[in-house]
């Protein structure tokens, strides 16, 4: 199941500038939060704090609390968080020289599982859960990269699933993908919502409209407001809000 | 920015205030034709109702493409919306006034009564229809409100109009049938005036996201 994360007064740096400024937010377990906002508004960010990424670049700094499961993220090691705290790129990023099968148990193996029968029922458990099971089952051993852009996706969720998180942080997961691709990775996060908490970082407010439970903006760094997705995207309560969403500026 | 999605909104408000201006321009010619007992004229005003039938046509097809092509959300969303719901109340508008042309036809002799409360009834009303549209084209929730008092004063006309129907109607059955007819009519225009309150409740909406029953 999705664990609640607890974001308190988080601010973070990339050298002088100031790309979080106090952000204070509760993400609710097993739901999708989209997080939306213009170019540069911190988005990304703010999720790649989530897994501790955003601290292995030169030059940055974070400060401020994410409690997860009562503790906070900073005193976990950043290797056994990225196992809680599973990401999908915007891009598709299947290990080039791996198989289909090899790409979604590498991060299993990584952390030390070498069981050939656990690392095929991982794989299939993994696949059918990322809806490319059906699709891929009987070529298991083709290179990752033979698939469409819209399978290398799920093949990278199927990946991210695979080690068991808690959190699934998607940056942009359908911004380079055709339309049915991008269907599919829409009913995909619906479904795992049962299961997982979601944050995903999108460009295209119908697809938030479409699949997020609640919305955040973001907006220079800050939180301009954060509700159910219902609410933002029919009566939003601050007026830069509803002017982005609105397509008036940003 | 969003240039086309504001264009398409100007579009929905001029063709509103057209399909106003026509309705405005049915009924005064219905209220014509029901002092004159018209029945020629009647016949015209009744064919006249698809040219408000057609302006519901123009705003549907306006507010589904808007919807289809810019994907509208919040304020922008509940314009459009709003629009439909108007141009819906506008047809029945029209309809109502229809149906007083075709009172027309069925008046036998002269009138029992000089017609002033009556029209003044469709005159208040067709003014809270024009103060409901000029609210929606600029979002002006103090005129939605006003529609409110304007309704009132339209049903005390109204049972003013029954009251004094009833009278002739004692003294005089033989005109039961042509008082029955006037009280339908008043019951139309206190209908229409209803509707005009609807627009009112649009612009709150748009405005607020909230509902008002202004029709209290």
């Amino acid at each position: 199941m999705g664990q609640t994360l607890s974001v308190r007064k988080l601010e973070a740096w990339y050298g002088p500038n100031k790309t979080l400024k106090g952000i204070n937010m509760e993400i609710e377990a097993n739901h999708v939060t989209a997080i939306i906002g213009p170019s540069g508004c911190g988005k990304s960010t703010f999720v790649r704090c989530i897994n501790r990424m955003h601290e292995t670049l030169p030059g940055t700094k974070v400060i401020g609390e994410i409690i997860l499961d009562g503790e906070s993220i900073y005193d976990q090691d950043p290797v056994a968080l990225r196992k809680t705290v599973g990401m999908v790129f915007q891009k598709p990023n299947p290990f080039p020289s791996m198989s289909i099968f090899e790409n979604v148990v590498a991060g299993v193996r990584l952390n030390g599982q070498r069981n050939k029968q656990n690392l095929q029922a991982i794989a299939e458990r993994s696949l059918r859960m990322a809806a490319l099971w059906d699709e891929v089952k009987d070529r298991l051993n083709y290179s990752g990269i033979s698939l469409s852009g819209g399978q290398q996706q799920r093949l990278c969720i199927a990946r991210a699933l695979a080690v068991e998180p808690e959190i699934l942080l998607m940056d942009e997961p359908a911004s380079a993908l055709d339309p049915i691709a991008t269907t599919h990775i829409e009913e995909l996060i619906r479904q795992l919502r049962d299961n997982y908490t979601i944050l995903i970082v999108t460009h295209n407010m119908q697809q938030a409209a479409r699949i997020a439970d609640s919305t955040a903006f973001f907006l220079n760094g800050e939180l301009v407001e954060h509700g159910a997705t219902s609410e933002i995207f029919t009566n939003p309560k601050d007026k830069r809000t509803e002017d982005y969403i609105t397509g008036r500026f940003g | 920015m969003r240039q086309s999605l504001n264009e398409g909104q100007f579009v929905l408000i001029q063709l509103l205030k057209d399909m106003g201006k026509e309705v405005e321009r049915i009924l005064q010619g219905c209220m014509q034709t029901l002092i004159s007992l018209d029945r020629i004229q009647a016949d015209y005003w009744i064919a006249e109702d698809q040219k408000i039938n057609d302006f519901e046509r123009q705003v549907d097809d306006e507010c589904v493409r808007l919807i289809a092509t810019q994907q509208p959300v919040a304020k922008d969303l509940r314009k459009i919306i709003s629009a439909m719901k108007i141009s819906t109340d506008l047809e029945r508008m029209g309809d109502l006034a229809i149906d007083i042309a075709k009172i027309v036809r069925r008046i036998e002799g002269p009138l029992i009564k000089q017609l002033i409360d009556i029209p003044l009834m469709a005159e208040k009303a067709l003014e809270m229809m024009r103060r409901g549209l000029e609210a929606y084209a600029i979002e002006d929730m103090e005129l939605a409100n006003g529609l409110a008092d304007q309704d009132d004063q339209v049903d005390q006309l109204y049972k003013k109009v029954v009251r004094d129907l009833l009278v002739i109607m004692t003294e005089r059955p033989e005109v039961l049938d042509q008082g029955m007819y006037l009280a339908f009519v008043g019951r139309y225009l206190e209908r229409f005036a209803d509707h005009a309150t609807n627009i009112g409740e649009n612009v709150i909406y748009i405005a607020t996201a909230g509902r008002q029953d202004l029709n209290k």
